[in-house]
């Protein structure tokens, strides 16, 4: 479903990922771990061209994002993300929130998108919070809320930017059980997260990224128990 | 001092009513009109300021310039007195009048909205961008409406400050609040009386006008 080859992104001179490869096929889930200062974030960003690509290819569903006629808009209704910071629309209620995109991107009627609001809050939990503003609900809540938003764009693919690293750790369960919830429906998804509990739990593949490479690749409990790459061990020492 | 009070003819500050009441509706007139082409122009070279487009960058930052950095009543002389050397075409001086607060406001307001606009979250466009939302579509649903909100207290300094230098046109004669009191007070030597209350009716003007952006802005604070 995905296919990166070489993929560089520098900001300025600061050259940031270094030649990316990999592959990620449907109904994949990958986490992505590594230090801060890696390239995380900026690789996950790279997949729905928040960043514009410096060089390389990035392949999704078989159109190239590093085509210049690509109609960007169109991928981003098929790869949904959410944010660390939640970035829920303070100006418009929860249902709202939910019903924006659907209604003006996919042009479906107010009634069809507040049905498929409705039924997606269900989905998180939260349905009894429709009418509510975001500032009314919890971390969690809201991370839950941002997490249905864009799963109302129905994208084949979601995007994860350390959706818990903002929460408070008590609330940091309830987003990662509605995260475990989708990737179990079958969800492609590419998770950058400091949660190694659920990165063991849940991922099919785990990357290690240092210094703008995948210095590593495996499975969890391969990656966890018996990293091969010293980076990754030394990295593996300091947080678990 | 008492005294001295005592011997103003306050009462007969009623025969010039009318006269007055001529050049509130200048005032008013001038105002609004003016605002309402200020308001417009302050939201194209607001966004100009903040647009990618070297040109519409580079004309929305001279403009601005331009304007702030020159008093408003050379503004007022220059349209009135000198344009129409340039352009061979007399302006009255009520258009003239309009044509300066606007031109004058909408530099002011052009900051108020890239400030506003600039103080939206980068979060908030990029959830707007992922959702699949083009730039026009994340301007008009997500960062506007959060920018407008936060417009609406140095939006009201600026209409305020725009209301004032309305009696600056006095000068380009227009027949506004202040030229009327001026014209009267210089045949009736009555200066207490009716400077008085010329400042008066800028006051109620202004107060007004603070009071009903109060309002509004609470009936926007829904959350």
């Amino acid at each position: 479903m995905i296919t990166v080859k070489n993929l560089h992104k520098s900001f300025g001179n600061n050259e940031v990922l270094k030649g990316i490869n990999c592959e990620i096929a449907e109904e994949e889930v990958v986490c992505v771990i590594g230090p801060s200062g890696s390239g995380k974030s900026t690789f996950l960003r790279c997949l729905n061209l928040l960043e514009a690509i410096t060089d390389g290819e990035v392949i999704i569903d078989g159109d190239n994002l590093g085509d210049p006629k690509i109609n960007i808009n169109k991928i981003r209704t098929e790869v949904g993300m959410v944010f660390q910071h939640f970035n829920l629309f303070p100006h418009k209620s929860v249902i709202e929130n939910l019903m924006l995109a659907p209604m003006k991107v996919r042009k479906i009627s107010k009634a069809e998108a507040r049905k498929r609001g409705m039924d997606l809050l269900e989905k998180v939990g939260l349905a009894e919070k429709a009418e509510q503003y975001p500032s009314q609900l919890s971390g969690g809540q809201q991370q839950r809320v941002a997490i249905a938003r864009s799963l109302a764009m129905e994208p084949k693919l979601m995007l994860f930017d350390e959706p818990t690293s903002a929460l408070d750790p008590e609330l940091v369960g309830e987003v990662l059980e509605v995260m475990k919830r989708l990737a179990m429906d079958g969800m492609t998804m590419v998770v950058v997260t400091h949660e190694m509990g659920f990165a063991r739990e849940v991922c099919d593949r785990v990357f290690f990224m240092d210094e703008g490479v995948i210095m590593e690749e495996g499975n969890p409990n391969q990656i966890f128990t018996d990293p091969q790459n010293k980076r990754t061990q030394a990295f593996l020492n300091k947080i678990l | 001092m008492l005294e001295r009070l005592e011997r103003f003819n306050w009462a007969s500050v009623i025969d010039f009513l009318p006269n007055l009441g001529t050049g509130l509706y200048y005032t008013l007139l001038i105002s609004v009109v003016g605002l309402l082409i200020g308001f417009i122009l302050g939201g194209i070279f607001g966004l100009g300021r903040i647009s990618k487009n070297k040109f519409f960058y580079v004309v929305s930052s001279v403009y601005i310039e331009v304007v702030r950095g020159t008093p408003v009543l050379v503004q007022a002389i220059w349209v009135f007195y000198a344009l129409p050397l340039i352009t061979g075409y007399n302006m009255a001086s009520v258009a003239a009048g309009i044509v300066v607060i606007s031109i004058n406001s909408g530099a002011y307001i052009a900051e108020i909205v890239r400030g506003a606009v600039q103080s939206i979250d980068k979060g908030q466009h990029e959830a707007g961008r992922s959702l699949g939302l083009n730039q026009s579509q994340t301007m008009q649903y997500i960062i506007w409406p959060q920018a407008f909100k936060r417009m609406i207290p140095p939006l009201g300094n600026q209409f305020i400050i725009s209301i004032k230098d309305t009696s600056l046109l006095s000068v380009i004669l227009v027949p506004e609040l202040m030229f009327q009191g001026r014209l009267i007070a210089s045949n009736h030597f009555n200066a207490v009386e009716i400077y008085t209350t010329v400042a008066v009716f800028y006051l109620v003007i202004t107060l007004s006008l603070s009071y009903i952006l109060r309002y509004v802005e609470r009936r926007l604070d829904i959350q």
